[in-house]
């Protein structure tokens, strides 16, 4: 007779088997992977412009289960295989796995029923990781003359309000009371010890930016598209930076108007081009609500650069005198078609301007890609501005 | 009724199992978590290397199981001990049936030849030795790091299949130079001959050549890359070195597993009919369990387009100790494998009995196929061979290193997925460390060349 060894596994194994799971190990290592490479296709991921909604702070981006791939045959277009059941020879019925009435071919996945990871992001964390990926400039804030105050913790105090005891501290004062070890005798009001607050000023970091669109009938669909994916990610590169943020969405055609954020997303027009109908309407605007001292004005204006000839004197005039206030001023050429860029009127004009030496800078944008690329010369354009000052 | 008791009727059940002429090595039982349960069938051994694909097949068992389609018994490991894992959630009467359905599996890979062979090379311990892999490589990662050792189990993983079982586990090298040419005989003719030429007779003999590498077109990849990569570190190595021997392991339990469930499954059905001294109520329930898992077909369907093979398997045995008897069931669990016994045991009347039919699907239409018993034991048999994998072969190592695989697409019939094996040699790059190229055909049946890098 064998010896015979049994165990009974306690009621608490159950819990400690799933602590240390490797397959749950693996599976993390796996998720791992996944996030990594979509880290890693980020750029090409987020320039779709799929994820631009208006305000939610997270993205949900689809993504198939990691495969680890052998050698396989290639599918065939027919398959044989064996069965059991009454049925006799010359019988047709429909193939359960091809999902009935769907016939055809499915490309892809076949043996396994299509699971798929629907991995959210933060908005946040993609910037962060974006940053840090295209190592994008940081920018560079004017402190203007005001100040902001905020409290900071500093030292402490025998008196003060009961939720800022500090227990760790107040038992350090107990402990030096007592001096030797033993039994510790109880607290008393002199042991006790209260964090204090001091109010600290500095100078306030606070920015504006204006992002201004060009909705006239020569933008097509996909210009507007290609200028909003800009302006969401720079608008995200400038959260990241600055606690308080405003943002101005302002549109014009031969007039202009704000817009919100959400709205903005959206719009479309129809008419003529009249660049300095924006302009104004940006130096109104900072006129009236944004004290140019205290705050750090941007502007990224993007348009296909065709402006009304009459326009020129006007827009040169208004231009230049809002570069004057603000820190930068970005020009996005959206040029989807054109084969000449920055040879348009507009762009003329920021060219003038940044060779006579203001805070200006000019990108052109063909294609999906290029974002990332204008979104780094301007981010470095703005950083050498603000030095060259 | 506590869950204990089934410990009780373990000695008894062994008893009336060698009293009729099973022969096994002592088992240990131990009944654990389900969640354990689903990890071994999940990485195929208790204890085994970490890598990110086996998290992938954990969530696919993890979503089945949802499902409610995989319900797990045991698993058993062949050896000295062997050692069985029985859901700690089975009931008494599962566990009775389950006990009797281990000591089945523990004779046939006791007995079986195939199991024998890959045994005695793979020593008697394949769970201690999975395990010490697992710490092998847990080591490896806090020496080189996680990402240096994924590149190497990626690629040691992806041709897990590709071994040659035919030959030894430690196998030596190739020999270095061709076999030098027989000595000519010293006879009349070639005396005169060296006489007439002084100088071409003789110099044959002199110069050795070296062996084109490899010598034949070799299908054990594993073993291959570990011993001619050009570059490769001696823990890389040890590590294609490691899932190699876990083939070893596993290949007669792919390669019997008709034969080993059926007769599993046979002995537990007749242990439980000659076991006298289980109760009559715990019998029913365990008669009840054994028909859900030899039933061909699922409860609600009347035709089912895979085979179950316990039920086949099964049906083969209750045939065979029928018509030839016990002793001659004995000799054939010894002797066969899958592709044996299918061959030699199913015959015409039976599939017929069994309702077993060929198919072929194609634009979502599945039509029957004529009755051919020799066409049924090959459309059976076909995810077989090979280690169900397709037939792909080191041709040559060019002088730059370069490893040129070929794909015997005349044997498999038909093209390799091209998108896929282009990503294996991507990672079979990454150690080999030259560049892979392998030659297949498209579906057109032209050659086609891929590459990495």
């Amino acid at each position: 007779m064998s010896e015979q060894i049994t165990r009974e596994p306690p009621a608490s194994a159950a819990k400690w088997y799933e602590l240390f799971s490797r397959g749950a190990r693996d599976w993390l290592r796996h998720d791992a992977k996944v996030r990594e490479a979509v880290r890693r296709h980020l750029p090409e991921l987020v320039s779709g412009g799929e994820l631009i909604g208006g305000g939610a702070r997270t993205v949900r981006v689809p993504v198939k289960l990691l495969e680890h791939y052998h050698f396989r045959l290639r599918r065939a277009e027919e398959r044989q295989g064996v069965g059991q059941g009454q049925v006799k020879p010359g019988d047709v019925f429909v193939d359960p796995a091809q999902g009935g009435a769907a016939g055809g071919k499915g490309p892809g996945g076949e043996e396994d029923g299509e699971v798929q990871l629907l991995l959210e992001l933060k908005i946040d964390d993609i910037v962060e990781w974006l940053w840090e990926e295209m190592q994008l400039p940081n920018l560079v804030p004017r402190a203007g003359p005001s100040q902001e105050s905020e409290w900071v913790r500093e030292g402490w105090d025998r008196r003060g309000a009961r939720s800022r005891l500090d227990r760790r501290r107040s038992f350090k004062e107990l402990v030096k009371r007592r001096g030797a070890p033993g039994a510790l005798p109880t607290f008393t009001d002199e042991d006790l010890r209260f964090r204090q607050l001091a109010r600290r000023r500095r100078p306030a970091v606070r920015a504006v930016v204006f992002f201004l669109l060009d909705v006239s009938g020569s933008m097509s669909e996909r210009d507007r598209q290609l200028a909003k994916t800009f302006f969401f990610w720079t608008m995200q590169g400038l959260r990241r930076q600055y606690r308080m943020l405003e943002t101005v969405f302002v549109a014009h055609t031969t007039d202009a108007w704000e817009f919100t954020e959400p709205e903005f997303f959206q719009v479309s027009g129809t008419g003529g081009t009249v660049a300095s109908s924006g302009f104004n309407k940006v130096s109104e605007t900072v006129r009236e609500r944004f004290d140019a001292a205290q705050y750090n004005v941007y502007l990224f204006y993007a348009t296909d650069g065709d402006n009304a000839a009459s326009d020129a004197s006007a827009a040169r005039a208004a231009l230049t005198a809002l570069a004057a206030e603000a820190c930068f001023c970005g020009y996005v050429e959206v040029a989807a078609g054109h084969s000449r860029h920055l040879e348009t009127e507009t762009g003329r004009l920021f060219a003038e301007l940044a060779s006579a030496g203001a805070p200006v800078d000019s990108c052109v944008l063909a294609e999906f890609d290029d974002v990332w690329g204008a979104i780094r010369r301007f981010f470095a354009a703005q950083q050498r501005a603000v030095e060259g000052a | 009724m506590s869950r204990g008791d089934w410990q009780s009727y373990i000695p008894r059940i062994e008893q009336l199992a060698r009293g009729l002429g099973l022969e096994f090595h002592p088992v240990e039982f131990e009944a654990v978590p389900d969640a354990f349960m689903m990890e071994i069938a999940v990485y195929g051994l208790p204890v085994r290397m970490p890598h990110w694909s086996f998290g992938v097949r954990y969530i696919y068992q993890l979503i089945q199981r949802h499902m409610g389609h995989s319900r797990l018994f045991e698993v058993v490991f062949p050896g000295n001990p062997g050692h069985a894992y029985l859901a700690a959630g089975n009931g008494l009467a599962e566990n009775i049936l389950v006990t009797a359905h281990v000591l089945g599996h523990a004779d046939f890979s006791r007995n079986n030849l195939l199991f024998q062979r890959c045994q005695t090379q793979v020593s008697e311990r394949i769970v201690e030795h999975a395990a010490q892999h697992a710490r092998q490589i847990q080591q490896a990662i806090e020496t080189h790091g996680l990402e240096c050792v994924e590149a190497v189990l990626d690629a040691a993983l992806a041709l897990e299949q590709h071994i040659d079982v035919d030959q030894p586990l430690r196998r030596p090298r190739f020999p270095e130079y061709a076999e030098p040419p027989k000595a000519l005989a010293d006879d009349e003719f070639r005396r005169r001959f060296a006489a007439l030429e002084p100088g071409t007779a003789g110099a044959a003999l002199a110069s050795r050549q070296r062996a084109p590498l490899p010598p034949h077109p070799e299908r054990d990849l594993l073993w291959f890359v570990a011993q001619y990569a050009p570059e490769m570190e001696s823990w890389e190595r040890d590590i294609f070195l490691a899932v190699r021997e876990e083939s070893f392991y596993f290949y007669p339990v792919f390669a019997t597993q008709i034969m080993n469930e059926g007769w599993a499954s046979y002995w537990h059905a007749r242990l439980l009919r000659e076991a006298d001294f289980i109760a009559q109520q715990a019998y029913l329930d365990a008669i009840k369990c054994h028909s859900d898992v030899v039933r061909p077909v699922a409860a609600d369907e009347e035709v089912a387009l895979s085979l179950n093979p316990y039920h086949l398997g099964f049906a083969l045995w209750e045939h065979i100790v029928a018509q030839e008897g016990l002793e001659a069931a004995f000799a054939i669990r010894a002797q066969d494998d899958d592709f044996a016994f299918i061959r030699n045991h199913l015959t015409r009347e039976l599939a017929a009995e069994l309702g077993l039919f060929r198919y072929r699907a194609r634009d979502g239409k599945i039509r029957v196929l004529e009755q051919d018993v020799d066409a049924l034991h090959e459309a059976i048999l076909a995810p077989k061979y090979n280690f169900g994998a397709p037939t792909v072969l080191v041709r040559r190592v060019h002088t730059d290193g370069t490893l040129e695989l070929g794909h015997d697409h005349a044997l498999d019939r038909r093209g390799l997925d091209l998108e896929r094996s282009r990503k294996v040699l991507e990672y079979v790059q990454r150690v080999w460390r030259r560049p892979v190229r392998l030659a297949t055909v498209d579906q057109d049946g032209a050659e086609r060349e891929i590459s990495a890098p």
